[in-house]
């Protein structure tokens, strides 16, 4: 491995509901009767067309069946591959996306169920995150309390974008059950598509939808950060999966000038929101927006000024880098272990426990 | 202790250097004065419907502003009317004092770029245009007209950059940036194809609303992420019109992005060409890594000017955007306008700082 | 450092502003409620000129959606990008340390007092039956 023998800490690794199906098994009566009857199937998110490129490296695309639906698979290509001591599951399946609230949380809860018992139970090293119906936040956060007592459950997870900014005070349930658990949020490119996929409108091609997300993260960022939740949920983190990062810089410096001239109309905010950031906010590597030239990615990280904020991912099995090279260009020494290692321990409290 | 502003020491004379400001606002005494540069029908239609935006209020937007009419609080004009209306004033306050040579003007109030009355958008883009030249540029041969077109109106919008094309004011095309639909949609093309054809630069200014949130995620309750998530939404403009493939159909076309700094620039192109590695089949008709569009077809106004934690690092990130892609503007006389003596905290050399305050402008727009 | 005589106390009306010029240094003087305060008038961000800035109220949170407001008045938002500075230290609400625009001793003296001098006016005549707002500089 090229890690210097450091078994690393993967936090974003992506098992698949192969379909409505396989959820059946770890859903009630009633819900189960309408799947069945209304056909209902299907939800995987149109950003990972299973037979895309971006979807599955074709070192790892399975014989038959979508990406990343095979446990053996998973195994031997993530865990084993990149000799990971812990790996977290981000399951993106449709339950966030419903409009109805009550099917939306009964799909949620399902996915659960079935990453606990199919996957977890497997394999001593994989982690989940707990996905949450984000549309009601009163059974995201019942679906939390449910979840919350299976240590394995170490992260809830929202798409970047839903129905409304994630700052906005309906989430404050979600947030206030995930401190009180010691569980980080875990915001993940992904849409409900409840607006358009860029603020000027739906683009055309799935390129943009990728690309777009940049933009998405950054407005979601100043959505926590104006509506004041930083301070009112002091000990909560947020990570951002698949957000790349180099637009940090740029971002934090236009953050704080607005905030020097406008923070009158968000008092609540006192302090720099760049302070606020890079203590409060966390990213995975991959997929890394990284530049051409390593001394550009060195000068990059010299503005973000915080090593403490990135941790690794491999992003399996989506296709972001070759062979093993996990890690993009430019990453010293010592950033690359608190990546492998310290940073997914300070920022997940739950995996201290059960390595300890 | 930091008592007085970080000002260039070398700063030369920027009479000296011909400042080029790529962004100044005029505004109208009051918006009856568009009703002479109407027809008769619009102008009835003027005075019983009048403007509709995507916005629920008639006065104001949804996300009131920092100050009064946007502002700066000195530049109300003593001779009264609002900010941006009374030229001696501007000349007193702006053009003379900071030795601009040429000033790029963007009318924003009242406008017809984004009105939801096809017909009407149209006529008061023309009369807005008209009135740029009566008003200002016939007046003040400093300042330059811009020809707003309605872009959801394009047969509209190319006949009028027709009709002013040749006007010998009007030196750029512009339009609502958040519009119906992106603007790489190739229901636009008619007007990228009429503006490369005249050589128009297109300076796209932040404005417009096309109802939608302004974030992918919904719509932000404050001003402070508003002004910031209209920034983004400039980023998703620029890698709309690379990605649909608008500078593959027009390769001469050139783009100025108006109001939004440009240190994000440089992500971008990393972004879009990292993504575009596993999508190249998707969008076959782009021949090049969009970075190579954004470096060549692509230019940045400095306002609001990005502020950097260290000096330096701004030096890195013109480097990486193109010193040639830097455009100086102060967005007179808005409240977050920039002054060329103090918002450029970084080192230059004489020709680097001639090259942003007015080199790079005189270049795009072709004045010798 | 020496008293000047900068304005009389008629001239600037209360809530309103005047820029003087002490020692070929632009100085914004403010009137508020009777209370004069003089500070620097070259905004410290990008040079601003603060004698056109608005005298705000503080506004403080102690959680999202509260607003409270004290100091009525005693911040001065600069008329560009809005920072705000303390008009009785100069230090700029969001980042003190580094940023503040200099404040002055202002004082209010009748005519009869200064007529004993010493003290610099510059522009106009002290009369002894005056009012005369004085700056320390
Ligand atoms: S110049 Fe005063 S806030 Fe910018």
């Amino acid at each position: 491995m090229g890690f210097d023998g450091l078994m690393p800490i993967d936090c974003d690794i992506h098992p698949a509901v192969p379909g409505m199906q396989a959820l059946l098994p770890y859903i009630d009566d009633h819900w189960r009767e309408t799947i069945i009857s209304r056909g209902i199937d299907g939800l995987d998110l149109n950003l990972y067309p299973p037979g895309a490129e971006i979807s599955c490296r074709p070192d790892w695309r399975p014989e038959s069946g979508k990406p990343g639906t095979s446990f053996e698979q998973l195994r031997t290509q993530a865990l084993d591959g990149f000799g990971a001591r812990i790996a977290i599951c981000n399951c993106l399946y449709g339950g966030p996306a419903m409009y109805s609230e009550d099917l939306g949380a009964a799909i949620c809860r399902a996915t659960n169920l079935w990453m606990a018992r199919e996957w977890l139970d497997r394999d001593p090293r994989l982690r989940a995150s707990i996905v949450v119906p984000v549309q009601s936040p009163e059974l995201a956060v019942e679906e939390i309390e449910r979840c919350a007592p299976d240590r394995r459950f170490v992260q809830v997870l929202m798409f970047a974008a839903g129905e409304q900014p994630l700052g906005r005070r309906p989430h404050w349930p979600i947030y206030e059950a995930a401190q009180r658990h010691g569980l980080p949020i875990g915001i993940h490119a992904g849409s409900s598509h409840r607006h358009p996929n860029s603020g000027i409108g739906w683009t055309q091609y799935l390129l943009q939808d990728h690309a777009a997300f940049a933009q998405t993260f950054q407005a979601q960022l100043l959505s926590l950060l104006a509506e004041g939740v930083f301070s009112r949920f002091p000990t909560l983190k947020f990570v951002l999966m698949e957000s790349g990062f180099t637009w940090l810089p740029p971002f934090m410096w236009r953050a704080v000038k607005m905030w020097r001239g406008l923070r009158r109309e968000i008092p609540w905010v006192d302090r720099s929101p760049a302070d606020i950031i890079r203590e409060r906010v966390r990213i995975t590597i991959q997929p890394a927006d990284a530049p051409p030239d390593p001394a550009q990615m060195r000068r990059t990280l010299e503005m973000i000024g915080a090593d403490e904020m990135f941790l690794f991912s491999s992003d399996y099995p989506h296709w972001r880098f070759e062979g093993e090279a996990a890690l993009p260009g430019g990453f010293s020494p010592e950033l690359v272990r608190k990546i492998l290692v310290d940073n997914p321990l300070a920022t997940y409290p739950r995996l201290k426990e059960v390595l300890s | 202790m930091n008592d007085g502003p970080v000002m260039q020491a070398e700063r030369p004379a920027a009479q000296k250097i011909g400042m080029i400001d790529c962004d100044i606002h005029p505004m109208m005494r009051s918006p009856a004065d568009v009703l002479p540069y109407l027809s008769t029908r619009w102008r009835e239609h003027y005075q019983t419907i009048g403007p509709r935006y995507r916005q629920p209020f008639l006065g104001s937007s949804a996300y009131p502003k920092a100050t009064p009419q946007l502002s700066r609080r000195d530049s109300w004009p003593p001779a009264g009317g609002p900010p941006g209306s009374d030229l001696d004033f501007m000349r007193e306050q702006h053009l003379d004092p900071l030795g601009i040579e040429l000033g790029m003007l963007q009318p924003l109030f009242p406008r017809g770029m984004d009105e939801r009355n096809l017909d009407f958008a149209a006529a008061m883009c023309r009369a807005v245009n008209d009135w740029q030249v009566e008003a200002w540029t016939s007046k003040e041969p400093r300042l330059k007209a811009n020809i707003t077109v309605a872009c959801d109106n394009p047969i509209a919008a190319v006949e009028e950059i027709e009709r002013c094309a040749k006007s010998g004011h009007h030196v750029q095309v512009s339009f609502a940036t958040r519009a119906i639909e992106p603007l790489g949609s190739r229901k636009y093309w008619p007007i990228y194809e009429a503006a490369e054809r005249h050589n128009l630069p297109l300076g796209l200014h932040s404005v417009g609303n096309n109802g939608n949130a302004v974030q992918p995620g919904g719509a932000p309750s404050y001003y402070f992420e508003e002004h910031q998530c209209v920034s983004l939404s400039l980023h998703a403009m620029v890698a709309s019109m690379v990605i649909e493939g608008v500078f593959e159909a027009f390769p001469q076309l050139k783009l100025i992005v108006i109001e939004g700094g440009f240190a994000w620039a440089a992500s971008l192109g990393w972004r879009l060409d990292a993504h575009w590695q596993r999508f190249r089949a998707e969008v076959p008709h782009l021949k090049r890594p969009p970075s190579e569009y954004l470096r060549r077809n692509v230019w940045y106004t400095t306002q609001p000017m990005d502020e950097a934690e260290k000096p330096a690092y701004l030096r890195d990130m013109i480097d990486w955007v193109g010193w040639d892609r830097v455009l100086f503007a102060t967005d007179y006389p808005h409240w977050d306008s920039d002054d060329p003596r103090f918002s450029l905290k970084l080192r230059m050399s004489e020709d680097e700082r001639a090259q942003i305050l007015g080199g790079n402008a005189r270049a795009l727009f072709g004045i010798a | 450092m020496a008293r000047h005589v900068v304005a009389t106390t008629g001239e600037i009306a209360p809530g309103s502003s005047k820029l003087v010029t002490v020692r070929g240094r632009s100085v914004a003087l403010f009137n508020r409620d009777g209370e004069y305060f003089a500070i620097s008038n070259t905004c410290p961000h990008a040079g601003g000129s603060l004698c056109h800035g608005a005298l705000v109220s503080l506004v403080q949170s102690s959680r999202p959606g509260q607003y409270e407001l004290s100091r009525r008045g005693e911040m001065l938002q600069c008329p560009w990008h809005g920072w705000e500075f303390d008009i009785r230290t100069g230090q700029s609400w969001c980042d003190p340390e580094s940023f503040r625009a200099r404040a002055y001793q202002v004082t209010v003296e009748p005519g009869e007092t200064l007529a004993k001098g010493p003290y610099v006016a510059e522009t106009f005549p002290v009369a002894v039956e005056g009012e005369y707002v004085v700056v320390e500089f």
